[in-house]
């Protein structure tokens, strides 16, 4: 057992959290606009 | 009379406790309906392949090598990833993302609740070098293929037990999920009621979508591209409105074929000398802090948005970003109704589910994208 192994990687679970984060608000982001978009025009505000 | 028992003397006694797993396996998903779909072929498949010179499996006999069934099966559709990848088409046609369309921003739950791959990365890193370590934390994508396509490409040496693992935690939902979210809320929190408002959805947005998602997660992540885009591909078939036919046969006769196939072809990575390994306990071990971090990623992630939001969210629907699905959602919705007989929270708890599906292959492709061809 490395206990150090947990600390050494840690830049992985940044990275990967952030990662996650940013490309499920990127979709968030289009989900949002496709909705707007596809919207009855007299709906949209 | 030699020749009637002469295998009976090559049998070990590792071989027979691989029996006990394999029945210990089927009556879990016979009599305690626990993912019976693939508990059970898994379940056959290692009693099947743990026989002295188990002809399902490829064998070094005299010096010669007999190929088994399960190793040819295992070489068509696990090792090129084809078997996961079709049964996502399944999936795909089998989940609808209206609730999570109408409210796009519970998908930020789905991202929360990958806490526990991340953190279980760090954690098997201790025990494990990076690629096995890689590989065991997407058991908590709490989703089967994404886990056999990661640890397939990683190279990994535990695939038997990681698949074991995967599928016998997401059967275990229901067990392992209310004790987390009870710990980590109270019961004023577990209240918290959450009018569903559903907003009307396009056929065009439910179209796009899965295109969309398809381009966004393979400009990020091209190495797992193919996971999102068969789940996707599934989707549209669902959605496009022309292909009725096709879809009903992805949703039901595809991913049955598939299942059957994938379930006892996984039994053939649990032979003893393989399985039986302290290794093997510690995956389980690992498997089980992943869904417990997944759990209370979601949880916690969703109680530090309270702070800065007026109209409270239900800290409980954060659990429900676990890709297991839909048994996480339901779970979530049990334990609303538990407290609150009239809190009804199963369409945002299964919105947030799905979008776990779409954070956890995203999840397996950044792992893939940090550790593919390293």
């Amino acid at each position: 057992m490395n206990p150090k192994a947990f600390f050494d990687n840690l830049y992985y679970m940044g990275m990967g959290m952030l990662g996650v984060f940013l490309v499920i608000g990127v979709i968030i982001v289009v989900t949002f606009l496709l909705n707007w978009m596809t919207k009855p025009k007299k709906n949209r505000k | 009379m030699d020749e009637l028992f002469r295998y009976i003397g090559e049998f070990h006694w590792q071989q027979l406790i691989m029996w006990a797993i394999g029945g210990i396996l089927i009556y879990l998903a016979i009599k305690k309906d626990m993912e019976p779909t693939l508990l059970l072929p898994i379940g056959f498949g290692a009693i099947l392949v743990n026989f002295p010179f188990s002809g399902a499996v490829t064998q070094l006999i005299n010096g010669s090598l007999e190929e088994g069934a399960l190793s040819v099966l295992y070489d068509a559709g696990i090792s090129n990833e084809l078997f996961p990848l079709i049964l996502f088409i399944g999936i795909g046609a089998m989940i609808d993302f209206g609730p999570l369309l109408s409210n796009p921003k519970l998908m930020i739950f789905g991202a929360a609740a990958q806490f526990g791959i991340f953190f279980t990365l760090c954690t098997a890193s201790m025990f494990f070098d990076l690629n096995d370590a890689a590989s065991i934390a997407v058991i908590g994508a709490a989703d089967g293929p994404t886990s056999i396509v990661v640890a397939q490409k990683l190279n990994s040496s535990y695939l038997g037990a990681i698949m074991v693992a995967a599928y016998s935690y997401m059967a275990l939902v229901p067990i392992i999920q209310p004790p987390v979210i009870r710990l980590l809320t109270t019961k004023k929190e577990r209240m918290i009621r959450m009018p569903y408002k559903p907003k009307e959805v396009s056929q065009t947005t439910r179209i796009l979508f899965p295109i969309v998602i398809t381009i966004i997660s393979g400009m990020v992540a091209p190495a797992s591209v193919s996971l999102v885009g068969f789940l996707m591909f599934g989707n549209l078939i669902r959605e496009c409105g022309v292909l009725n036919s096709l879809s009903e046969t992805a949703q039901k006769t595809l991913a049955n074929l598939v299942t059957i196939f994938l379930g006892i072809t996984i039994a053939s990575k649990m032979q003893a000398e393989d399985f039986l390994k302290k290794e093997t306990l510690i995956i389980l071990g690992l498997g089980l802090v992943a869904f417990i971090f997944d759990t209370a990623g979601g949880v916690i992630f969703a109680k530090v948005l309270n702070l800065f939001l007026k109209e409270k969210i239900n800290p409980m629907i954060g659990a429900a970003g676990i890709s297991a699905f839909p048994m996480s959602g339901r779970v979530v919705h049990k334990m609303g109704l538990k407290e609150d007989n009239q809190n009804f929270l199963l369409m945002q708890s299964i919105g947030v589910n799905v979008s776990g599906q779409i954070a956890s292959v995203i999840a397996g492709g950044l792992i893939l994208n940090f550790f593919f061809g390293k």
